[in-house]
């Protein structure tokens, strides 16, 4: 998704863009992605920013391509079941707010207003409307056709080319070299192993996750909803298993139940206990799930960061090569404002953010 | 509940290892979705029915005698109406494996076997590739129209066209007719020529072929070898089928198109193994079949595979393999390595059989260019309504290449069968290898059954260790 989007502003900004995979289009994270678009999981911040931006850009996009990538802007609501989640939630919205999202407080019994079949009980919640959704994999196709960049899947990159004075040129593939002056490395979770082939270390790391999809139901999740006291629970960089409800309806039917998260390495094996968890979870948001039938079950590798925050932009270590990775398992959602950040400093422009926050050799201080 | 050995499947594999893994101290479990045992290929009428001869419907009527009979002298514990849903390893702090399944006339009250070893023996199921017109009410799978005939004893029509390939058609076709349908044609891809390239190894046969061949005679069903079927024609039903001579590339010959009237078409093109609990154990598969050693074990330790999941090769093949897994695990639960000594016999008709059924996979495949006769306006997935233009739009200017990547641009294979219908035909359109496609719950489960699944007390409330901390959703 992020290649795609990359791909898309880079040739709206006049360049000669291609685009190398070794799969398929969205063989990656991206085809096992919920296509979420969300502003309401973060906290005031450059990814937040980053967010608004994408937010917006999705919004545009949607113009021309939206019924063909099921975009919808349904909009989120987090649920609190605790005073003590309540109190932490009202806390992160008055500072989300400040920061320009649109979110509205909405008290317990007002709950079911919005999601008439939420369980009874919770403390309150809050309504996000800039929250929104994409079918992920839709998303990345529709886009890459749109953007006119030539595609190439099924190719390897085995090699960055680089001159004698350390610049890109290119990369090599199993089917013969690209020629470039720029490479963006777009490669998600494995971000890190094309890193390596340009000399540079850019710690990527895996984190697991599953999603459960039922069986095709009449619209009765109308937005993404979930459960709101992780906020009293940071970011955690536990590599134990940690599954938190979400649960939301999509446009073709199904029911998509979220999200557990593991650092496993790349394991794809299936994990009872995970998807029982994420079941019980979403019995418990929405109590009608009970009898609703799971169809399928599915892992991704969300594209970790040891702070959570993803690579973008150009690498002061190698010239010519830039970074698009990273976006833990918000890569969907950043993915138009990461390409239009991209495509600006492709064109010799300054970009719309800061891009400091995600400098891609911002470990190497740490590890000097 | 717990046992010695859950075997999974009451066909001919399962029957065969239940059997001998009992008669040799093991104490079994025989799980079936079924209720009745006897799996697809021994397939009984429901009780009900009153069928007085049943019998006239199968073949090897006394080895499934043998087999009834030694179920009900034996010890093994048969339960019926149980449809298993997933296989779970063993967990910390819990021995032997769990075998989760539904039960129920709506399949949602939930039950579980705890195992040392399990024998998978869940079968196949019937590969069928589309043509214009498939979706028309009249037309069913060969096997569909051979266990309408096996259970309900019903028979599917007035005049029959039975098509496709594989060893399938030449029972049904003599089924339908024996029960007074006029068979009009049995239409098989295969020309004659690759019968006799291969003829050695599928000389293991030609006396139960050659009975066929004096049955469809008897009859006077035309047989049309190097045939297909490129068209169902009719309004709200089937009324004719249109067939085509196909040359030696497999493309059809202009000209040769012939329309036959008729009110059923039986089509099939062989057979796949179900494979969902083996991958979901880890088992390695070997293409689209559970990779065994010489004992039917998998990779997976405590796990054995006997029978169609194992490789497409009828029941007596079935019976060899899942009598040789039975007696491999008796002595493997003792701790023990048997002695294969003791299975020769079974052994040679395992090596004979599967040498047999390799020269039938070569021979009996669907034409090499079936998929040029399927028009853009073809369903393709019949769960989810997608069109042949839409696989071939993913492919052609999506960038999709894969089958999983085909199934997430055009939903074909994320309906109710989850693409084991649709899936060798997505996978031919395409272009692709069809690839078995990871589905870790074997039949759909109601969410509250899988919340509680694995739990000791089944049905208990969640203890506090199922409470997930809380985090961001993404």
């Amino acid at each position: 998704m992020a290649g795609a989007a990359c791909a898309l502003y880079a040739a709206r900004a006049g360049l000669d863009v291609t685009v190398v995979d070794r799969g398929p289009v969205a063989g990656g994270t991206t085809g096992a992605g919920e296509g979420n678009l969300l502003v309401s999981d973060k906290e005031p911040g450059p990814e937040l920013e980053l967010a608004l931006l994408s937010n917006r850009l999705w919004a545009d996009l949607a113009e021309d391509v939206g019924e063909a990538i099921e975009y919808e802007a349904k909009g989120g609501v987090v649920v609190a079941s605790s005073e003590h989640g309540l109190a932490a939630l009202t806390d992160l919205v008055a500072a989300q707010r400040a920061a320009g999202v649109v979110a509205e407080q909405v008290p317990a019994d007002r709950l079911h207003d919005l999601e008439p079949h939420l369980a009874p009980g919770l403390a309150g919640g809050v309504h996000y409307p800039q929250d929104s959704q994409v079918m992920p994999t839709l998303a990345a196709a529709h886009i890459l056709r749109a953007s006119g960049a030539r595609l190439l899947t099924g190719r390897t990159v085995t090699e960055v080319l680089r001159t004698a004075d350390g610049a890109v040129r290119g990369v090599r593939t199993g089917h013969g070299d690209i020629h470039a002056p720029a490479v963006v490395n777009a490669a998600g979770t494995w971000g890190g192993e094309v890193a390596a082939l340009a000399g540079v270390s850019l710690p990527v790391l895996p984190r697991r996750g599953f999603v459960l999809v039922t069986e095709p139901l009449p619209r009765r999740v109308r937005h993404k909803v979930y459960a709101a006291d992780y906020v009293a629970d940071v970011a955690s960089d536990s590599a134990a298993l940690q599954t938190s409800p979400v649960v939301e309806g999509t446009a073709a039917g199904p029911v998509l139940i979220g999200a557990s998260r593991e650092r496993v390495g790349f394991d794809r094996s299936f994990s009872l206990p995970v998807v029982r968890a994420l079941a019980a979870g979403a019995v418990r948001l929405f109590p009608f799930l009970e009898e609703v039938r799971a169809m399928r079950t599915y892992a991704g590798f969300r594209p970790y960061m040891p702070d959570h925050l993803p690579a973008i932009g150009p690498d002061p270590r190698v010239p010519g090569l830039l970074h698009a990775c990273g976006h833990e398992g918000a890569g969907i959602g950043l993915a138009t404002g990461t390409g239009r950040l991209i495509a600006q400093v492709l064109g010799g422009k300054a970009p719309e953010l800061d891009l400091a926050p995600f400098r891609p050799d911002r470990f190497e201080e740490e590890a000097a | 509940m717990s046992t010695d050995l859950a075997v999974i499947g009451a066909g001919p594999a399962g029957l065969a290892a239940s059997l001998a893994a009992s008669a040799r101290g093991v104490r079994v479990t025989l799980i079936d979705a079924g209720e009745q045992a006897g799996g697809q290929f021994y397939r009984q009428p429901a009780a009900g029915l009153g069928a007085r001869r049943p019998q006239e419907l199968h073949h090897q009527w006394r080895t499934w005698e043998r087999l009834r009979d030694g179920l009900a002298a034996s010890s093994v514990r048969h339960l019926t109406d149980h449809h298993v849903w997933c296989v779970e390893q063993p967990q910390a702090r819990q021995a032997g494996f769990t075998v989760h399944a539904l039960r129920g006339p709506l399949q949602e009250e939930p039950a579980t076997v705890r195992a040392d070893a399990v024998l998978l023996a869940t079968g196949g199921y019937e590969k069928v590739l589309p043509f214009p017109g498939w979706t028309l009410p009249g037309v069913v799978t060969a096997g569909g129209a051979q266990a309408m005939l096996k259970g309900g004893l019903v028979v599917a029509g007035r005049t029959a066209v039975v098509a496709g390939t594989g060893p399938l058609l030449l029972p049904v076709a003599t089924g339908l007719a024996a029960a007074g349908v006029e068979v009009a044609a049995l239409v098989e891809s295969a020309g004659p020529r690759g019968f006799v390239r291969h003829l050695p190894a599928l000389a293991a046969k030609l006396p139960e072929a050659a009975g066929y061949a004096a049955r469809l005679l008897r009859n006077r069903v035309p047989v049309m070898a190097g045939h297909t079927v490129v068209e169902a024609h009719g309004d709200d039903h089937l009324e004719a089928a249109t067939v085509a001579a196909l040359d030696p590339g497999g493309r059809v010959r202009p000209g040769t198109h012939r329309r036959i009237p008729c009110d059923t078409l039986a089509v099939g093109h062989g057979m796949l193994p179900h494979t969902d609990l083996a991958e979901a154990l880890g088992c390695r598969l070997d293409g689209v079949n559970v990779h065994v050693d010489d004992e039917q074990r998998t990779d997976v330790p405590g796990v054995w595979a006997a029978g169609e999941s194992t490789g497409i090769g009828g029941a007596a093949l079935a019976l060899a393999e899942g009598h040789i897994a039975g007696r491999s695990i008796a002595a493997r639960l003792r701790g023990t390595a048997p002695d294969p000594r003791a299975w020769a016999a079974a052994d040679r008709s395992r090596t004979r059989l599967r040498d047999f059924f390799a020269a039938v996979d070569s021979v009996c495949a669907p034409p090499t260019h079936w998929t040029e006769q399927v028009t853009d306006d073809t369903v393709v997935c019949r769960c989810e309504e997608v069109r042949a233009g839409a696989v071939r739009e993913a492919v052609d200017e999506l960038g999709a290449g894969d089958l999983r990547t085909v199934k997430l641009l055009t939903r074909a294979g994320m309906g109710w069968c989850q693409g084991r219908v649709c899936g060798p035909a997505v996978a031919g359109l395409a272009g692709c290898d069809p690839t078995p496609a990871r589905r870790p719950f074997a039949r759909p489960v109601p969410l509250g059954v899988l919340a509680r699944a694995g739990h000791p007390t089944g049905t208990d409330h969640l203890t506090e260790a199922d409470h997930p901390t809380e985090e961001g959703p993404s």
